[in-house]
């Protein structure tokens, strides 16, 4: 039997999920990485995208983080991520509804930067649908 | 003298406000609790960030490039404060407090002749240093609508500091906010943001581990330092609004021992009043009819 180990998933607002885990697929920006006990240890960054999290109990979790840095140390995985919605209940049209926001930000802004920063959220929320509906 | 009349209106208008004054203590009584548990969610984050910031800097010990959120400008000419007080007043010396300790910070660095910028976060401190500092203020932000500080809230003012820092309107940056010791302590603190204070290094572990990095340590530390400014002033946030409600609840308690007390001596004077007066009467009266 494999070994499980410590994981964490922490937004600034609070501590998401702490528990035990077996596996835990992380989408960093240089690919995505599958997490076990004994991995060696990485500070990565990641990316948005569904982190797919096998716990101790057999149970299955998908995740959708926008954007965060992923921490392996020998004690354990520590996920640091702004934006976390639990995919179990996780409604489609809101994401659609946002994408659709921050498109219409895009096309509105008055300066570059505006428009820069409005783009980037664009882009981040539609890695996010793709990342959805790919593990879907 | 007050007359009679007088006295019963003061007692009841004191008692009037008391019930205020209860009333907004358990309002704050049952804010507080919301606001500490919110602090204390938020903690686990702060501690891993600062954690990885540790480890990252560590390893980037010594090296050529460093990004100046860490390093610096290279001068101390001008200082940005970053005043966060709250937004409503009626909370005892807290909103004063944090203003006297950035005032203080202000006038030691005119007494330096260096220059210094104020960023204000919230109403009242506006409020408290516009007499001296109103040229100074080039940013003022009010949470007075949010009800409950998100970190979207503290990202936009991590940014805006760091859009201002990138173009080279300060080098030095400090937070004021008041830490939230306990319900009856809150200590105004002066925080360094930029160049980051080095995160105390940890040596229960990290050093003899090596840690490989996904993309290299510069970029990761680009990502990172920009967003720890965020995570700390969204922690200065939560650490004020729960100070805020504890300093306001152990105020009204205050207040409402006050008005007790002023409640109990104005009722013994009345009573002593009413009695003279119905001596007085009883005297008239058998003073009368002994006449007779």
């Amino acid at each position: 039997m494999a070994q499980s180990f410590a994981f964490e998933l922490v937004s600034p607002e609070k501590l998401v999920l702490s528990e035990q885990a077996m596996q835990v697929v992380v989408p960093g920006t240089e690919g995505y990485f599958t997490v076990m006990a004994n991995h060696a240890a990485v500070v990565a960054m990641i990316k948005p995208g569904v982190v797919e999290i096998t716990l101790e109990s057999g149970d299955e979790k998908r995740m959708l983080v926008r954007g965060g840095f992923a921490d392996v140390s020998p004690d354990g995985l520590t996920l640091l991520t702004e934006y976390v919605s639990d995919l179990a209940n996780f409604d489609l049209e809101e994401l659609e509804q946002q994408i659709k926001n921050a498109g219409e930000d895009v096309s509105d802004a008055q300066t570059d930067e505006k428009r820069e920063k409005a783009q980037l959220l664009l882009n981040q929320l539609e890695e996010a649908k793709a990342a959805i509906n790919r593990s879907n | 003298m007050p007359s009679l009349k007088d006295l019963k209106n003061r007692i009841s208008s004191v008692k009037a406000t008391q019930k205020i004054t209860k009333a907004m203590q358990m309002v704050a009584a049952a804010k507080l609790r919301r606001a500490q548990s919110a602090a204390e969610e938020a903690r686990p984050y702060c501690e891993r960030m600062a954690g990885v910031l540790s480890n990252i800097s560590s390893a980037m010990d010594g090296r050529e490039g460093v990004s100046p959120l860490i390093a610096g400008t290279g001068s101390d000419k001008v200082h940005l404060l970053v005043v966060a007080t709250a937004e409503r007043g009626l909370c005892g010396g807290f909103n004063s407090s944090i203003a006297k300790m950035a005032r203080e910070k202000a006038r030691e660095l005119k007494a330096e002749g260096k220059e210094y910028k104020f960023f204000m976060v919230g109403k009242k401190g506006v409020d408290a240093l516009k007499m001296e500092f109103s040229n100074q203020m080039v940013e003022k932000v009010d949470f007075r609508e949010v009800k409950n500080i998100e970190f979207a809230n503290a990202e936009s003012v991590g940014s805006r500091i760091l859009e201002m820092f990138d173009n080279g309107e300060f080098d030095v940056c400090t937070l004021f906010y008041s830490e939230f010791k306990n319900i009856m302590t809150q200590i105004p603190t002066a925080q360094q943001l930029i160049p980051a204070q080095a995160p105390e290094k940890t040596d229960d572990q990290g050093s003899d581990t090596f840690y490989e990095y996904e993309p290299d340590e510069e970029e990761i530390l680009g990502e990172l330092l920009p967003r720890n400014i965020s995570v700390q002033v969204f922690r200065a946030l939560l650490e004020n609004g729960a100070s805020e409600q504890g300093a306001r609840m152990s105020a009204m308690d205050n207040a409402t021992r006050n008005a007790g007390e002023m409640i109990d001596s104005l009722t013994l004077s009345y009573n002593r009043q009413r009695q003279a007066q119905i001596t007085k009467e009883l005297i008239e009266i058998i003073s009368g009819a002994e006449a007779l």
